[in-house]
């Protein structure tokens, strides 16, 4: 019989927390999507051997304290100025690896001009858009990405588009920017998907090292607070409300410059 | 260097950020003050000292880029005039509460909303009591002549650096778009990264090493009592400032019975008061002070004690008065403080300071 | 010396590069100055002025109630500022379109036929040069010599041809100056 002290050794190691990791307690909800893309970041960040040139901007909603989770150098920025802050960062120090990590009620709402305007620059960064149609943090509200007629506590009957207009495409808007190089969607509900996500993350991480302009990647993610749901509900609910909407792949990959989409 | 040249003020405080060793400048078009930004694209500094120059969406966006930059330890700065600090406003409570040292230059016009293009100093409040959330404060320099415009964008930022705190310089249009003789600053090398590294680096997010814990720039602390530490922390580094930093200029005070206070541009049309004034054999003198934010006030209280009265002269509503009040209670005295002002864009001329003078006082007294 | 003016007249007719050139030539004479203008749309077609000071010592207020000398290049101008010259200053005006002209006694009254005379001399836009040549011959503050020193150095480099029909326009308005009535003593 084979003893436990026995199976932990390093050469029997097949996962590990990622190095970058901080060995803390989450304030995540259990189910959310925010833990796993940390988890990516931190993974990517240290494979690819970046923590010491990496600045991270954690923006106001739930990854507020992003900066307690993953070692790198951090700031926080106000609700949507994130992609300011990361432009200022990096224009001064180019040799930087930065990226912004935003939710949308962040991206999306109070920070669209600074999103669109740093995307339209092609500032040299990663821009990571966690999409989960509501505002997590402040307690599930109305966000622009929100379904038709879905339930928001701001929109307690759903929400009614002659009222609060449309859900925005917002990966579709600055894919038409020509100065993104990489736009794409993504999920990160499954070990599969969650794989996927992490190559899109990779990509993007190596256009912004290769400067050729901004990365955006979007994570169709659940929000089962905000959205009333088990996790389990919550990923199928998603799978059949929010991928027809924000349907996944790339939609852009090329240089600086062109504004043509793949799809 | 010793040559003298005619520039604007605007220009003069391009010309002077560039020279002083600034790393980047962030901000967006108003009048009275565009000629800051057009005379740094004109310069191109990025291929002369790396300076990078970009003009921003917005003031809002302006602002944090501006957070972000200083953030990584580096010489930062924007401009903008009234409208476009209040939009800056927020980023600034956000700098100040992070403790990054920068540079905001607030050349005034006339208010509130969109108001008119002329020069105004309605914006004191703002700047010295905070406009944005939160009980911060800036480091204030008022200029009052092109040449000041020179000189004070380095020393907003040694004392920036300092107490890692927003400086602001606030000046106005007039003081703006007025050319002078000046003589330019000597150039000094920008910080190599090493260098912002080995002075910054216990803060800055430079990166992290293997030998040192994470940076993080944040105002955000959940925990009020971590938070309410913070803020006496801050406090406490406003208490230094007052106690070092109180900067002024006084004018014939030292026989003086009845003193003008003004500060920029009204301070030049004061000093030209107190000619015409001391003509008529009255014996006025011009305190003015040069940081707004600590107040000179430790002067005010010494000279109180031997002058009949104050006269406030603002190109606003005013506003200073409070402050010169505040300091001479603060000195035990009594003594009579009257505001006299122009609003809306217009500057007081120096006859009618006198004869304000006459009326709110000399007459009374006699 | 201390000499407080105020130039006046129409967006366009060179009111404010004359100042600077004044200005300029000041600080190549070692003397202190301050050139403020009006600004805004106004300077767009309407009118324009700016208040310019020489002087030996420190400079105070750049914004003056009233002048040592007022040069008045339009009708708005004159009738703006012909009360704001001192008692003992001077006005200098060029009469092209005034039609009420000025009517103090206490003050020196000068005119200069410079629009005139700028088309006469095949070139309109040395008329404000002929203006400020007709101040020098009136107030001779600053010394010809520095005076092209400061073209120079308010000039951009590509104009720096222009310079000798400026001079030459200056003297053109030394020459033709006229005395409306004299300086009387305060």
């Amino acid at each position: 019989m084979m003893e436990i002290k026995d199976i932990i050794k390093p050469e029997n190691l097949v996962y590990g927390k990622s190095n970058l990791l901080v060995d803390t307690i989450s304030h995540y909800c259990p189910g959310c999507t925010h833990g796993v893309v940390h988890k990516l970041m931190a993974e990517l960040i240290d494979e690819m051997g970046l923590q010491e040139k990496t600045v991270g901007v954690a923006p106001v909603g739930c990854a507020v304290f992003a900066y307690n989770y993953i070692e790198i150098d951090w700031q926080e920025a106000a609700h949507g100025r994130a992609p300011a802050v990361a432009t200022g960062i990096v224009r001064l120090n180019p040799g930087k690896f930065v990226f912004t990590y935003q939710g949308d009620g962040d991206l999306a709402s109070i920070g669209a001009a600074e999103i669109l305007h740093a995307c339209n620059r092609g500032e040299n960064i990663l821009v990571v858009f966690i999409n989960n149609g509501i505002y997590g943090m402040t307690g599930g509200q109305m966000a622009p990405t929100s379904l038709e007629n879905m339930v928001t506590s701001t929109t307690p009957f759903g929400r009614d588009s002659e009222r609060n207009g449309y859900p925005m495409k917002m990966t579709e808007l600055v894919a038409q920017l020509p100065g993104t190089s990489y736009v794409t969607r993504q999920s990160a509900q499954t070990a599969a998907t969650v794989r996927k996500c992490k190559r899109a993350l990779k990509k993007g991480i190596q256009n912004v090292l290769e400067k050729k302009g901004t990365s955006f990647v979007e994570v169709v993610s659940t929000c089962n607070s905000g959205w009333k749901m088990t996790p389990v509900q919550a990923n199928k609910w998603m799978e059949e409300n929010m991928f027809p909407y924000y349907p996944l792949g790339d939609l852009k990959d090329s240089k600086k410059g062109e504004s043509v989409s793949k799809n | 260097m010793g040559e003298y040249r005619l520039m604007k003020g605007n220009e003069v405080l391009a010309e002077a950020a560039i020279r002083c060793g600034c790393d980047g400048y962030f901000g967006y078009p108003i009048t009275p003050q565009s000629e800051i930004m057009e005379t740094l694209m004109e310069r191109q500094p990025w291929s002369e000292t790396g300076m990078v120059v970009l003009q921003a969406e917005s003031e809002v966006a302006a602002i944090n880029m501006v957070y972000g930059a200083a953030g990584s330890g580096k010489k930062v700065m924007t401009t903008s005039s009234s409208p476009g600090v209040s939009l800056m406003s927020e980023g600034i409570s956000y700098i100040a509460g992070a403790e990054l040292p920068c540079l905001i230059v607030n050349v005034q016009r006339g208010g509130p909303g969109l108001g008119t293009i002329q020069p105004s100093q309605a914006d004191y409040f703002q700047a010295v009591k905070g406009g944005g959330h939160g009980d911060y404060k800036m480091i204030v320099l008022a200029p009052s002549s092109v040449q000041e415009m020179n000189d004070f964008v380095d020393l907003a930022f040694e004392l920036a650096f300092k107490y890692r705190n927003p400086a602001m310089i606030l000046t106005d249009g007039a003081i703006g778009q007025m050319m002078e003789k000046v003589e330019l600053s000597e150039f000094k090398k920008r910080w190599t990264d090493e260098e912002v590294t080995d002075k910054w680096g216990s803060w800055a997010t430079t990166g992290k090493p293997v030998s040192r814990s994470r940076n993080v720039i944040t105002s955000l602390e959940m925990d009020s009592l971590k938070m309410e530490a913070n803020n006496k922390r801050f406090q406490e580094k406003y208490r230094q400032m007052e106690a070092n930093e109180q900067r002024f200029e006084a004018i014939q005070c030292e026989d003086a019975e009845y003193i003008l206070v003004a500060f920029g541009t009204s301070a030049r049309v004061c000093e030209k008061a107190v000619e015409i004034a001391r003509v008529k054999g009255l014996k006025v003198g011009l305190l003015r002070p040069v940081t707004l934010f600590p107040f000179p006030k430790t002067v005010i209280g010494e000279l109180a004690g031997n002058v009949k009265g104050f006269l406030s002269v603002e190109m606003n509503a005013g506003q200073m008065i409070e402050d010169i009040k505040h300091a001479i209670y603060d000195a035990g005295l009594h003594r009579k403080v009257e505001h006299f002002g122009r609003m809306g864009g217009i500057i007081p001329s120096p006859g009618e300071v006198v004869e304000a003078l006459e009326q709110k006082f000399i007459q009374e007294d006699i | 010396m201390t000499e407080e003016m105020i130039i006046a007249g129409f967006g366009g007719q060179g009111v404010l590069s004359m100042g600077k050139i004044l200005a300029y030539s000041g600080i190549m004479e070692d003397k202190e100055v301050t050139w403020f203008p009006s600004y805004g749309p106004e300077m767009r077609g309407g009118t324009a002025n700016v208040t310019v000071i020489v002087s030996d010592s420190r400079i105070s207020s750049p914004v003056l109630h009233e002048y040592d000398t007022a040069i008045i290049l339009n009708q708005q101008s004159l009738d703006k500022f012909e009360k704001a010259v001192k008692p003992g200053g001077i006005l200098l005006y060029d009469p092209n379109g005034i039609t009420k002209p000025p009517t103090r006694n206490d003050i020196g009254i000068y005119k200069v036929e410079a629009t005139k005379t700028a088309v006469e001399m095949g070139n309109p836009k040395v008329f404000n040069m002929i203006v400020f040549g007709s101040f020098l011959k009136i107030k001779p503050i600053l010394n010809l010599n520095n005076v092209e020193k400061g073209l120079e150095k308010s000039l951009p480099e590509r104009y720096h041809k222009l310079i000798p029909l400026n001079l030459e326009a200056i003297k053109k308005g030394q020459e033709i100056v006229e005395m409306v009535n004299e300086v009387q003593p305060v």
